[in-house]
C-alpha cells in the first residue's frame, strides 16, 4: 500500500511540476496585454484543452497533497491508523470536489 | 611532536532520561582519546560512572557517545579533534536510545528493528544444492559490499532526525543491512524483506538528510542504501507487486 502511495506521490509530483510551470507561464503570457476577466472567460469558455489541463491539475493535487500531508501528520502529530487514512481520503475528496467545481465553473461560464 | 598540557574540563551526563551534567577536570595528555578521558574519570574520580566499551580500537562500536553534540566512537576520537575553544568536552549518551545509566544506552529497540527489517540472511526452506557463484564485479555484489562493514554501533541511529521524530522508523542501520541482503543472490527472503522495508516506517520515511552518511565512522552511506530500497520497492510495485 505504501509503495503505491509513494509511486502516486512521485508520479503526481512530476505532473504538478509541469502543470505549475505551464500555469504560471500562461498567466504571465496572457496578462502581458492586460486581459480582463471577461476576456479570459471568453477564451476558456467551452475550451476542452482548458478542461483537460486544469482537470488533470486538480486530480494530481487531490492525489499528491493528502499523501504528503499524511506523512507530515504521521511524523509530527504521531497520528496513525485507519482514522488518519480516512481523514485524508475525505481531504482528497474535498480538494477534488472544490477543484473540479471551480474548473467546470470557468469552463461553462 | 607537540606536547599538550593543562586541564581538560569535562561535563558528563549523569542519570537516565532525567539527570544532569557533572563537571570533572583532568589533565590534558598527548594523543588522549575521549575514551581515555572517560576511563580516567571512572578510575580516578568517580567509580560509579557507567559507560560501555570493549575493543578500544574501533572494531566493536560499543563506545559510541555524543561528544560535543556529535555522535562518535570515543575510542577513535582524539580530544584534540573535538575539544572546544574553552578546553571543554561535553559527553552525552547516544541520542534516540533509552539511557540505561550515564553514558550507557539500551540497544534492544535498535536491534529489534534490524529483525523487523528482515536484516538477517534467509536461506530458504531447502539448503542450496551448490555454492552460489557471486562474481565480485557484479553491481549487486558491489552494492552489498558498500554496506556490509556495518558493525551496529548506533552512531547513524543517534544522528538520524527521522528516528527522533518517529520512534517507529526502522532507521539507517537496519535499512542498510536490509539493502545488503536485497543484493544477496543467495537469499530466499526477498518478498518478506521488501514488505518489511516498504511499510510506512520503512525506507520511504527517510528525508535524505544524510546525517547517517555524514557521521558513520565506517564511511558507509546508508542514505544510498535507503535510496536503493526505494527503487527496489517502486520497481516491485510497477511490476505488479505490492
Amino acid at each position: 500500500m505504501t509503495a503505491v502511495l509513494l509511486l502516486a506521490q512521485r508520479a503526481t509530483a512530476f505532473v504538478l511540476a509541469l502543470a505549475v510551470a505551464f500555469h504560471l507561464g500562461t498567466i504571465l503570457y496572457a496578462s502581458r496585454g492586460g486581459l480582463t476577466a471577461a476576456e479570459i472567460l471568453a477564451r476558456t469558455h467551452g475550451n476542452l484543452w482548458f478542461l483537460l489541463f486544469y482537470g488533470t491539475f486538480v486530480i494530481a493535487v487531490a492525489v499528491h497533497a493528502p499523501i504528503g500531508l499524511r506523512n507530515v501528520l504521521r511524523e509530527w502529530a504521531a497520528w496513525r491508523g485507519r482514522s488518519l487514512d480516512l481523514a485524508l481520503l475525505l481531504f482528497s475528496i474535498l480538494l477534488l470536489v472544490l477543484g473540479l467545481r471551480a474548473v467546470f465553473a470557468v469552463f461553462t461560464s | 611532536m607537540t606536547t599538550v598540557s593543562g586541564t581538560l574540563h569535562v561535563d558528563i551526563w549523569r542519570g537516565t532520561e532525567t539527570g544532569q551534567f557533572q563537571a570533572f577536570a583532568i589533565p590534558r595528555r598527548d594523543h588522549q582519546t575521549v575514551l581515555d578521558v572517560v576511563t580516567e574519570i571512572q578510575r580516578e574520580h568517580d567509580a560509579t560512572l557507567s559507560y560501555r566499551f570493549a575493543c578500544r580500537v574501533g572494531m566493536c562500536g560499543s563506545c559510541a557517545m555524543v561528544v560535543n553534540g556529535r555522535p562518535r566512537w570515543t575510542c577513535r576520537t582524539r580530544v584534540s579533534e573535538v575539544v572546544d575553544d574553552g578546553g571543554r568536552l561535553r559527553l552525552e549518551p547516544l541520542r534516540n536510545f533509552a539511557v540505561v545509566k550515564d553514558l550507557a544506552v539500551e540497544m534492544t529497540q535498535f536491534f529489534d528493528k534490524w529483525k523487523a527489517a528482515k536484516g538477517f540472511f534467509e536461506p530458504g526452506a531447502e539448503p542450496a544444492v551448490d555454492f552460489a557463484m557471486v562474481p565480485p564485479a557484479t553491481p549487486e555484489r558491489q552494492a552489498a559490499d558498500s554496506g556490509i562493514e556495518c558493525i551496529g554501533c548506533g552512531v547513524c541511529y543517534s544522528a538520524c532526525d527521522v528516528v527522533a521524530w518517529d520512534r517507529d522508523y526502522l532507521g539507517p542501520a537496519a535499512l542498510n543491512r536490509a539493502w545488503t541482503l536485497v543484493n544477496d543472490a543467495r537469499d530466499r527472503g526477498q518478498a518478506a524483506r521488501l514488505d518489511a522495508v516498504s511499510a510506512s516506517d520503512g525506507c520511504q520515511a527517510c528525508h535524505t538528510h544524510m546525517s547517517c552518511t555524514s557521521f558513520c565512522p565506517k564511511a558507509i552511506a546508508p542514505t544510498y542504501a535507503i535510496a536503493g530500497l526505494k527503487r527496489a520497492m517502486l520497481g516491485r510495485s510497477l511490476r505488479g507487486g505490492r
